[in-house]
């Protein structure tokens, strides 16, 4: 259970600034909602704190001390596509297996990975599979299993749902919420979508053109919102003909 | 396997039986120095004549073929492994170094390939050791190149950053993560270059640079043979022809490998429309069981039937596979074969055929990075609907454009109608898009997922004009889209696709509170919205979606619907009065 805090983060590349000065504090066993529009930064802050982007600024601290990035991370990561985040030769069980942090012996390996697919709902079975047998919905679920599998003390998802079918995405969430009361990970979930952040946020953040415009609890800031662009953002999400 | 391939692999098969029990076949008969018949021409004793010992010339090009088989091979591994470390050497010593290694590996390959080798011949010496060093080294950079370029597009993939998050070291990724995922193209260069390498062996040998007496290959024959060229050509020209079999071998091999993925078979004839319907009177589509069948077999759409009135706005919902997308193709007319289109009738605007788009017919597509040509202007791009549509001139159709794009509220329309694609945002090029379907005057504005592309705050402008659209010129609307609150939002009707199929057609005011079908009231419940109960899980549909290889006899909903019997499983649904579901009697409105 740990604290992943952003300190006055910065990312530039070149002269294209991406993120300016973002301060934003995910709390130990909590789920932290990252809204914003595409372009907005979203995604380049979640990299920046496992080290797939430059941090030209400030600091990522994890229980205040800096993210490593080499190595096994303590944060893990799940991404958008499902179809580009599992390699399509390798198993099921492969995959998972690659993030554990020790090497096993081949028994209690395959225990271990019964177990993780369990934690994410998939059938023991699953693990011989390649990713081209499965589902959008499932890979997602294994590439939560591969990140569970890392022993991570925080969870970045960058709009895991996004790609997904509406009768898969409601499964990804309900699995999200039971992760968060099972298991108190603490989560930084990333999407455009507001109502599904309303759903399992506890805290909402808005970020618009590299910065953090508004934060707050979930309900607050999309009840009574302060900043106009969440105003914005939140009428555009309603429906039209309510607004008419 | 076509014939080509059937060619290379034979006469492969032939190569390698010859280069492996050549010496063992005839490598006696290659040495017996014959001093009757010193460079005697061919006789049927001699084949292709003997050489300055004797010895039969025929035997010796047959022998000769492991040495220069072997050699090539060598050359061609020096080449392939020298090129995957420095085109992999991005992922292997990190961004900075990795750059400065691909940037030497592009000025190599600005240096001609026989350059290089003469250049590698000169410093390693004459030899065969020597040769195949030179020849494996001048070839790297081609690979190395290639290499760089398949490492890069696999580097962007998620799982590779994924692995690097987990901790796996560089090298496991490159080993477990990249070179299996472009072995593939490289292995089928790999068995080109091959063919090329031996070439470039024999112009070696031949020159005196390679194998050196008392060994021989294909190269050192011809070089043999040259001095009697006039008096005995087939002296020379046997081992040439040699050469020439080999190299083919390995290139049609290679050929055959890279045209071998993605061929699937084709479909039979189209067994002809069994009923000829009429269109439904008034309405701008009508569309009678359509049937769209992919190579594959797979039943994209299995018998819709359908119409959309004048003016109307319909929507189309359904998850992916339902055959939405494709019904909207269909409707447009933009499927080809391989790809079978059946109907009874498919009428737009009273017009069978399909030259309807671009006049009576819009078509709005979901991506708006890929709609338009990247290469020419905005303006020009709409232009061209009306040239072509109306035979309008060149400016008067220009000046149709700039009014279309001030049409679909883009500002600075003449300033903008001369900018290329990639200056417009997505929504700005999706406006575009609508304002190019605008260029004639569709009765019929076909739109697949066009706000799916887009952010939230564009999506509202993009319906909100699509709905203007509408209004101020009375076309109809067909949006197809995954988003049922989209869907609701702008269309009066809605139909709901499963598996090909539409499974219920209700007004769209009815969709979220009043909908009689199973799915569509699992589609309906399973999106959160602003309202959404946060103590409840979410609803979710159990089961996974159709494999469309094989639609089931059935309801195609059955395995995943909590109502379903045998019945059920047995026997499809019809669609009657809006619904196709044998337990409509069973599910409380």
């Amino acid at each position: 259970m740990s604290v992943l805090s952003f300190h006055e983060v910065s990312v530039r590349y070149g002269a294209h600034t991406v993120l300016n000065g973002v301060s934003l504090e995910v709390p130990a066993g909590r789920t932290v909602g990252l809204v914003g529009e595409s372009g907005c930064g979203k995604s380049t802050l979640a990299r920046a704190a496992v080290g797939l982007a430059p941090v030209t600024g400030g600091h990522i601290l994890l229980d205040g001390r800096p993210v490593p990035n080499r190595g096994r991370r303590p944060v893990q990561m799940v991404f958008q596509d499902p179809y580009s985040s599992l390699d399509p030769r390798m198993t099921v069980g492969e995959s998972i297996a690659e993030a554990l942090p020790e090497r096993l012996p081949k028994k209690a390996r395959q225990a271990e990975i019964a177990r993780l697919l369990a934690l994410v709902h998939l059938d023991a079975a699953r693990a011989g599979d390649l990713p081209g047998r499965l589902s959008g919905g499932q890979r997602q679920r294994v590439a939560l299993a591969r990140a569970l599998a890392a022993r991570p003390e925080v969870i970045l998802a960058d709009e895991i749902t996004s790609a997904l079918d509406v009768s898969v995405q409601g499964a990804v969430l309900n699995l999200i919420r039971d992760m968060r009361r099972d298991l108190g990970l603490s989560m930084l979930f990333i999407s455009h979508d507001l109502a599904v952040v309303r759903y399992v946020a506890d805290h909402v953040a808005v970020l618009h053109d590299g910065e953090i415009v508004e934060q707050g609890p979930t309900a607050r800031v999309l009840g009574d919102p302060r900043h106009d662009y969440t105003r914005h953002l939140l009428a555009a999400a309603l429906p039209l003909k309510e607004q008419t | 396997m076509r014939p080509v391939g059937v060619a290379g692999l034979g006469l492969l098969g032939a190569v390698v039986f010859v280069a492996a029990f050549g010496p063992v076949l005839w490598g006696d008969q290659a040495t017996v120095v014959d001093t009757g018949n010193l460079l005697a021409g061919p006789s049927a004793q001699h084949w292709i004549g003997t050489d300055n010992l004797g010895r039969d010339l025929f035997a010796r090009v047959l022998v000769a073929a492991r040495l220069s088989i072997l050699l090539a091979l060598a050359a061609t591994a020096i080449s392939l492994v020298l090129g995957i470390v420095l085109g992999a050497a991005p992922v292997l010593v990190g961004r900075r170094t990795g750059r400065f290694i691909t940037s030497a590996v592009n000025v190599l390959v600005a240096f001609p390939g026989l350059l290089l080798v003469l250049f590698f011949a000169v410093v390693f010496g004459v030899g065969a050791r020597g040769a195949a060093l030179a020849v494996g080294l001048a070839g790297a950079p081609a690979f190395a190149r290639l290499c760089h370029t398949l490492v890069a597009a696999v580097s962007e993939r998620d799982y590779i950053a994924a692995a690097r998050i987990a901790g796996v070291s560089r090298i496991r990724i490159l080993l477990r993560h990249v070179l299996p995922n472009i072995a593939e193209p490289l292995v089928v260069n790999a068995t080109m270059a091959a063919g090329g390498v031996l070439l470039t062996f024999a112009g070696l040998s031949f020159l005196g640079l390679g194998v050196q007496a008392p060994d021989y290959d294909w190269g050192k024959l011809m070089q043999d043979g040259l001095n009697g060229i006039y008096v005995h050509p087939l002296a020379a020209l046997g081992p040439g022809i040699a050469v020439v079999l080999a190299g083919l071998a390995f290139n049609l091999t290679g050929e055959a490998f890279a045209a071998a993925p993605g061929r699937v078979r084709p479909l039979g004839p189209a067994r002809g429309p069994s009923v000829r319907t009429a269109p439904v009177p008034g309405a701008v589509l009508s569309v009678d069981d359509l049937r769209v069948t992919m190579p594959g077999p797979v039943h994209a759409v299995r018998g819709v039937t359908f119409t959309v009135g004048e003016g109307e706005a319909v929507g189309l919902v359904g998850e992916s596979g339902s055959g939405k997308s494709v019904t909207a193709l269909a409707v447009a007319g933009l499927l080809e074969p391989p790809v079978r289109v059946e109907a009874n009738h498919l009428v737009v605007a009273g017009e069978e055929d399909h030259r309807r788009l671009g006049t009576s017919l819009a078509v709005v597509f979901q991506d708006p990075m890929t709609s338009f040509n990247p290469a020419h202007r905005v303006g020009p791009q709409l232009a061209e609907v009306s040239r072509f549509h109306q035979g309008m001139s060149r400016r008067t159709a220009f000046a149709r454009a700039v009014d279309r794009l001030r049409a679909v509220r883009i500002r600075e329309p003449e300033r903008r109608a001369r900018q290329y694609p990639f200056e417009f945002s997505g929504g700005m090029r999706q406006r575009a898009m609508i304002g190019m379907g605008l260029m004639g005057n569709p009765r019929l504005i076909v739109a697949d997922e066009p706000t799916t592309a887009l952010d939230v705050t564009v999506q509202r402008q993009v319906l909100e004009l699509l709905a203007e659209v509408r209004r101020e010129t009375g076309a109809a609307l067909l949006l197809i889209s995954h988003d049922v609150s989209v869907v609701t939002d702008v269309c009066d009707r809605v139909l709901v696709m499963y598996a090909g199929r539409v499974v219920e057609e209700l007004p769209a005011g009815d969709l979220r509170a009043r909908a009689r079908h199973p799915y569509t009231r699992a589609l309906v419940a399973a999106v959160p919205d602003l309202e959404t109960d946060l103590d409840r899980p979410l609803a979710v549909i159990p089961g996974l979606p159709v494999d469309p290889m094989s639609a089931p006899a059935g309801c195609a909903f059955a395995p995943r619907c909590p109502l379903a019997d045998d019945h059920c499983r047995a026997v499809a649904p019809p669609l009657l009065a809006g619904v196709a579901c044998h337990k409509t009697a069973e599910v409380r409105v």
